[in-house]
């Protein structure tokens, strides 16, 4: 029980269509259980849900039915919603959009300004956070000024200096040039491996995707696919079918077995397929 | 020849500390119906090379030609130029305005002072090369959309001035992979019927090796490499040293044949490594 | 153009004019409008003179940067100056056509025009030398006694420290989507007024639908990084008065009493 991080309970959120006078389901009864310390993947194409089903995660949306509890507590507590929010934190799509200060650090300090943490202890976890993802640099400098990679890792220090033990990243590198979001992916590993934080990572990229230790494919707000990046992947028509990507290396090993090469083995990367051949 | 450019330099910010050469001597010949591929990461000067295209950017240096026309002459009427030239903007779904769909299409051949029936041949044409259904679309707002519809419309907007050079920014940045190939294939197709010359500005190895005919690579202002695919990735550590890489399946073709197979290696699609790799498999099982 | 404008822009440094408690500050440039509104002779400006080179000095800031912060305004001085000129009766020095140049209009111009090139550059010597962060902490301070009657000071802080925030990006923005339009044929520079005015809608409105579109996603990001008002929240950088400042204020407050008193001498 207490390894749970996040809980979700055949959770469903309807909204209204602004354009026509209908209801639209974005998620349909999900049930989710992510533990403590996972690194896992929401793969979807646009429009399948997994932003709702991440804003659910930590109370900035609350389902119209079913259940979600973090660390314990249901998102629909609204006296603990603070609580929910400083265990779950959250970095969005876009850096611009997400930065309050004109100076670094007093971003990376909003935060824990707003939990009203005293000057000293603010002080040392903004210097940590930046330090963590490679930012103190760049303490004193405009965020305007960076890079959108330098100005996504100014967003999770930003989080992170609110001590969190969950981080949910919606789609944080899709507005990012090549080497921003290597730079963004690597920052995230790091916080899972070596700050020890549970992960969850929203994307449509499926490089990204096969660095997760779970993975849950999601496509018109049901959950289609969940396991091991191997297991999700190997099922490349299923994949491709939900609008998705797969490595082309797992694609290639697919098309030689189906004409007869025998490969006995689940292929994600070069080195995979250069052992088996 | 529709595009050629002879010693043209920019530089940013002259004469002040912030001085930044974003273009250095760039020397270039585009020929009618080339299918080109602009890679480069960030900085590398891609953008201003596409915006002195079209004559957002002013010559300062050098020369340049679209299609006979000197735009770095001073009296060269920048309308003309582009109207030839169309440029797509990364991300252009943030410039729509108009109430409806049609109107927003049109606002670019109306510009150019065509008449009404012209404007809406245009926009139907446009509509269809996009993929948007003119009948049931065509009085809805563009901001109903969803992101990659939206997307849609911001270059049908362009493709409706019917430019003989149509320059893609990132067209696909953000779109998930169906959005993705949906637009690669519709820019493909609308280059197929011919007439046009594509220039598609994109950090996405994959996507331009299925479709360009030539690549173009740029590094602190330079044309660092032109040729066909398959050539530029023969020079992977190079790409690597500046910061860019080959497809995966290319990667590991070379990778492949490194490892002792003789295989052809010039791979770049899963499709041809497929074939590559039975007929070498098969010929070893033979033998 | 838009570059040009010095107020709002910060030079960085760690002069004693910097580190001043921007409390200080503040308080001191009102003291300085308010007399500058108030003299009404020459002599005083002396001061006022001696005052801002001093302040100058001691900030670093090259005295381009200052120049280059009026040259925007020479319209607005230019035509004050003139209106002066034109406008006062008294003792005719020269006609020009229906118009006549009194000796009292040349003199009153020349002060009006003087009190508002110091009027600028006073208030651009604040902003250049003073972060936009500790100038909005500032003046969240100064205005927290008038919480009381409703004034709400937290929230217009924030209100600015977002705006300036993203002035940079709205520029960029406005650059990047007029360039779209000039892609399409749009025309931005030719035509009457009517004309131009009705050709920035193609870039008003995508620039407005942006801003809307994130302001609503930065309020998303601040509720998930517990956002909740003023009330119960702490500061990185507190405000903290020293000796130094205290002293700075107090010589200056006697500095500008005596500026104020030379109206009735």
């Amino acid at each position: 029980m207490n390894d749970i991080m996040i809980e979700m309970k055949d959770v469903v959120f309807e909204y209204k269509s602004y354009i026509e006078d209908e209801i639209l389901v974005a998620v349909n009864k999900v049930n989710l259980t992510v533990k403590k310390g996972e690194f896992l993947v929401i793969l979807g194409h646009n429009g399948s849900g997994k932003s709702t089903l991440a804003k659910m995660m930590n109370g900035l949306l609350i389902p119209t039915d079913g259940d979600v509890n973090v660390m314990g507590i249901n998102t629909k507590d609204e006296e603990k919603i603070w609580d929910i929010r400083q265990k779950a934190g959250m970095v969005f799509q876009n850096p611009d959009n997400q930065i309050v200060a004109t100076i670094v650090e007093e971003d990376v300090a909003f935060g824990p300004e707003n939990q009203g943490i005293p000057q000293d202890e603010i002080r040392k976890r903004v210097d940590d956070a930046l330090e963590i993802v490679e930012m103190s640099a760049y303490k004193k400098h405009a965020p305007h000024l960076l890079s959108g990679g330098q100005k996504q890792r100014v967003a999770i220090a930003g989080i992170l200096a609110m001590n969190p033990d969950c981080i949910i990243f919606d789609e944080p590198t899709s507005m990012l040039d090549p080497s921003g979001r290597t730079e963004v992916l690597q920052t995230i590993k790091k916080l899972n491996q070596e700050q020890g934080k549970t992960i969850i990572l929203i994307t449509h990229y499926m490089d990204e995707a096969v660095q997760g230790e779970r993975v849950v494919v999601m496509s018109k707000g049901e959950i289609k696919l969940e396991g091991s990046p191997k297991g999700v992947f190997k099922k490349v028509d299923k994949i491709k079918e939900l609008g998705l990507d797969v490595p082309q290396v797992t694609e290639l090993a697919y098309e030689l077995q189906k004409s007869g090469i025998n490969i006995n083995e689940d292929i994600l990367t070069i080195e995979e397929l250069l052992n088996v051949l | 020849m529709i595009i050629k450019i002879d010693n043209l330099n920019y530089v940013y910010n002259a004469n002040t500390p912030f001085e930044k050469k974003a273009l250095d001597n760039i020397n270039l010949e585009v020929e009618k119906g080339e299918f080109i591929g602009l890679i480069g990461h960030t900085g590398s000067g891609k953008s201003t090379l596409v915006q002195h295209l079209n004559g957002l950017i002013r010559v300062q240096s050098g020369s340049l030609y679209i299609d006979g026309f000197d735009i770095s002459k001073k009296e060269t009427k920048l309308k003309k130029i582009r109207q030839k030239v169309g440029l797509v903007f990364q991300y252009p779904e943030y410039q729509l305005f108009e109430e409806t769909i049609y109107k927003d299409i049109a606002f670019g051949p109306r510009n150019l002072g065509l008449n009404e029936d012209e404007i809406k041949a245009r926009v139907i044409e446009a509509m269809d090369i996009v993929g948007l259904d003119y009948e049931t679309l065509k009085e809805r707002s563009p901001f109903e959309l969803s992101g990659g519809q939206k997307r849609r419309v911001a270059i049908a907007g362009v493709v409706a001035m019917k430019p003989k050079v149509l320059v893609l920014d990132e067209p696909t940045a953000g779109l998930d992979p169906n959005g993705r190939d949906e637009i690669l294939a519709e820019v493909f197709d609308l280059f197929k019927k011919g007439g046009i010359t594509v220039v598609l500005v994109s950090h996405n190895m994959e996507d331009i090796a299925k479709i360009v005919s030539r690549i173009l690579v740029m590094d602190k202002g330079k044309i660092v490499m032109d040729g066909l695919p398959r050539d530029i990735f023969k020079r992977r550590q190079e790409l690597e040293d500046i910061g860019l890489g080959i497809p995966q399946i290319t990667k590991f073709m070379q990778e492949y044949k490194a490892r002792g197979h003789d295989i052809n290696s010039d791979i770049l699609t899963v499709e041809e490594a497929k074939e590559e790799l039975i007929r070498y498999l098969r010929g070893n099982e033979n033998a | 153009m838009l570059k040009d404008i010095t107020i709002g822009q910060y030079f960085p440094g760690e002069t004693i004019i910097h580190r001043l408690d921007p409390r200080i500050k503040i308080s001191i440039i009102v003291m300085f409008i308010t007399s500058l509104f108030f003299v009404n002779r020459f002599f005083p400006y002396i001061f006022i003179v001696a005052f801002i080179l001093i302040a100058i000095s001691l900030s670093k800031v090259p005295i381009k940067f200052i120049i280059k912060g009026l040259r925007p305004l020479m319209f607005i001085i230019l035509i004050t100056f003139l209106i002066n000129v034109f406008m006062t009766k008294g003792e005719v020095i020269f006609t020009l056509g229906p118009l006549s140049v009194t000796k009292e209009g040349l003199s009153q111009a020349t002060f009006m025009a003087l009190r508002l090139v110091f009027l600028v550059t006073g208030t651009s010597l604040l902003t250049l030398t003073t972060s936009p962060i500790s100038l909005t902490d500032g003046i969240e301070e100064l205005l927290k006694p008038f919480k009381r009657i409703g004034l709400p000071s937290h929230e217009l802080a924030m209100m600015m420290t977002i705006a300036l925030r993203f002035i940079p990006t709205l520029l960029e923005e406005t650059d990047k989507i007029m360039k779209a339009q000039m892609a399409r044929g749009a025309d931005f520079e030719s035509g009457n007024i009517i004309k131009r005015a009705k050709n920035l809608v193609p870039l008003l409105v995508p620039l407005f639908v942006n801003a809307f579109r994130r302001a609503d996603e930065l309020a998303i990001a601040m509720e998930a990084r517990c956002y909740r008002g003023g009330e119960g929240r702490t500061r990185l950088n507190e405000l903290k008065l020293d000796k130094k400042d205290i002293g700075i204020f107090a010589s200056m407050a006697l500095f500008f009493l005596f500026i104020l008193s030379t109206r009735f001498i």
